[in-house]
């Protein structure tokens, strides 16, 4: 969005606006009664025994703890936009913290299992990832242009391909593909079905991005390039390719983004990737919840890494047109 | 007709019974027109009178259905497999300009020569710097085309087409786009051109140009040629009531 020159006034800083927030916050933590929580304890001095506080322990609690939201949102209010943003984010992240220690968990059973995780699962999403989208790229290239050529079975073939397979669920293709592929007479393992299912799959959706790309081009760079004598392959090589990459990231890092989540499909499969040991790992010691979170924290921060990867690869292009 | 194949200097171009369709509209009727080389030919008439579709057909950008059009003797048509070749002589210039927006101005005139004749890098650098000064912007070869202004730009898709060395250059309303001040910095660069000697058929309203350099000028409506003749007999003696109006409507 485009920002003005002229500034409103902030609505926490309009006295009306400031009042009404408090009932409500007061309101929702007094309904949501967090007495029995780390909070009573804290507040023991003043309620006595959190359990027995009755309606005054639940009042102090609420009130206590709306006071601290609203200054802490007036407080954020007065910083620069950069400093607001990293509070908030890091406030947020303490709040997912909280809920996290709230499962009671077992911190040592975590580090005896990290260095699997990592070294046998991190390794294994991210090398079934890395293949998918080295191939779903290639596909996408061919796939786009074969829709947009007139050759008949070129277009037959790309438009059946991406109909089918951004037709099916994702879990289905992986279990078509490990088991009906058998049926064809192809013995295959389990990771190369799996990155065949998320190739196919997630090539399918690139095409269509990569066509829309394509086909943004002004009709003009084709006639200038027809006109100094270029054949189609060099004008789609050189110029019009180029001009569609700064068109084509931003929703392309999207699919990777998503394509590194849904390499947990596979584990169906039986292939140790993050998801599958953070399933059974867990399991014979019923410490599930260790391993559901350290395997979202993975997943987590790969993500934020493809971010800043996608965030600089735009920056990139958007300097040089 | 017959006349002009036996005298010994053959026509650049040549149409011969030219008519298009698009769809259910006839956009070029019965288009008969010889063009020798070095002549300057300026094409004008309303708007939507064909005038884009004829030049454009002249390197098939566009399709013609029915007649006989030749370029440099090769005859345009739809299963020819040369048309590269030909569209390698002729340059065009459009009203948009086209330039390629992810390569510098001097990698916009170094691309033609340089991955379609195959001339190596240098050389086609050397070329394009020479014709960068020939439109006068040597200075913006290291730009993108968007820094440019709306004239500056116009020229280096001039010098873009002339890195090619065409021995035809076509031009479709060159000048439209361009603010009234940035106009006679492409007409003059066209001037240069024109007494150089180039080949040049020229789709534009601006009629002092076409005074000072035409050597006929062609004048449609409805997709026809209606009247063809001397820059002095159209100005001074128009014979169509059609040009007579249009005349009328543009110096006015
Ligand atoms: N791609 C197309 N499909 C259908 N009709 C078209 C197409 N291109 C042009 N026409 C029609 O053909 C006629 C001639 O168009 P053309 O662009 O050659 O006119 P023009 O003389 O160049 O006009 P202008 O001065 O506005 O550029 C117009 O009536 C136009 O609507
Ligand atoms: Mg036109």
């Amino acid at each position: 969005m485009f920002v003005d020159t002229v500034v409103e006034d902030k609505a926490l800083h309009k006295p009306a606006f400031l009042i009404g927030l408090s009932v409500a916050v007061l309101a929702f933590f007094f309904a949501f009664n967090f007495t029995n929580t780390i909070f009573g304890e804290f507040l023991s001095p003043v309620i006595g025994n959190p359990e027995e506080s009755g309606l005054f322990g639940r009042f102090v609690v609420s009130f206590v703890l709306s006071v601290i939201f609203v200054l802490n949102l007036l407080a954020i209010s007065f910083a620069r936009l950069k400093i607001q943003i990293l509070i908030v984010w890091f406030e947020l992240f303490l709040l997912f913290l909280a809920f996290a220690y709230s499962f009671d968990l077992k911190l040592s059973f975590i580090q005896s299992r990290i260095g699997l995780m990592i070294s046998k699962g991190l390794f294994t999403t991210i090398y079934i990832s890395a293949v998918s989208i080295v191939i779903a790229t290639a596909i996408a290239i061919v796939g786009a242009i074969a829709k947009l050529s007139n050759n008949g079975f070129a277009y037959a073939i790309a438009s059946f391909y991406t109909s089918l397979f951004r037709g099916l669920p994702l879990l289905l293709q992986v279990y078509l593909i490990y088991k009906g592929l058998p049926q064809l007479g192809f013995m295959v393992d389990a990771i190369p079905s799996g990155i065949a299912a998320l190739s196919l799959c997630y090539g399918a959706y690139m095409t269509e991005i990569f066509r829309a790309g394509i086909q943004s081009i002004p009709k003009g760079q084709w006639e200038a390039s027809r006109a100094l004598g270029f054949k189609s392959g060099l004008i789609l090589r050189k110029i019009i390719l180029p001009q569609s990459i700064p068109i084509i990231v931003p929703p392309t890092g999207n699919q990777f983004i998503a394509m590194l989540k849904d390499s947990s499909l596979v584990s169906v499969l039986g292939i140790w990737e993050l998801m599958y040991l953070a399933k059974t790992l867990g399991q014979r010691d019923f410490r599930h919840m260790e391993m559901l979170l350290t395997a979202a924290m993975i997943y987590w921060g790969l993500t934020i890494i493809l971010e800043m990867i996608q965030a600089r690869i735009e920056r990139k292009y958007q300097q040089k047109t | 007709m017959m006349s002009s194949e036996i005298t010994n200097q053959n026509p650049v171009i040549s149409l011969k019974g030219v008519n298009k369709w698009y769809g259910d509209f006839q956009a070029l009727k019965d288009i008969n027109l010889e063009i020798n080389a070095k002549e300057k030919i300026v094409i004008c008439g309303p708007s939507g009178s064909g005038k884009s579709t004829l030049i454009r057909c002249l390197n098939r950008l566009e399709a013609h259905q029915d007649g006989q059009i030749h370029v440099t003797g090769i005859e345009l048509h739809e299963t020819m497999k040369d048309i590269d070749i030909v569209r390698q002589d002729i340059g065009m210039v459009f009203q948009g300009f086209n330039l390629f927006p992810h390569l510098t101005v001097l990698e916009n005139c170094m691309a033609g020569p340089n991955w379609v004749r195959g001339i190596d890098e240098s050389e086609a650098k050397e070329r394009a710097m020479s014709l960068l000064k020939q439109v006068k912007i040597p200075e913006q070869a290291d730009k993108y085309p968007e820094q440019l202004s709306g004239g500056q730009q116009q020229r280096v898709a001039i010098a873009r087409s002339l890195c090619m060395q065409p021995k035809v250059m076509l031009f479709d309303e060159p000048t439209s786009a361009l603010d009234p001040e940035m106009v006679s910095e492409v007409l003059d660069t066209m001037v240069e051109l024109a007494k150089s000697g180039m080949t040049m058929i020229c789709v534009t309203h601006e009629m002092g140009f076409a005074k000072q350099v035409a050597d006929r000028i062609i004048f449609m409506d409805e997709g026809e040629i209606v009247e063809e003749n001397t820059p002095e007999e159209f100005f001074n003696n128009p014979q169509n009531v059609r040009t007579k109006t249009f005349l009328d409507q543009i110096l006015s």
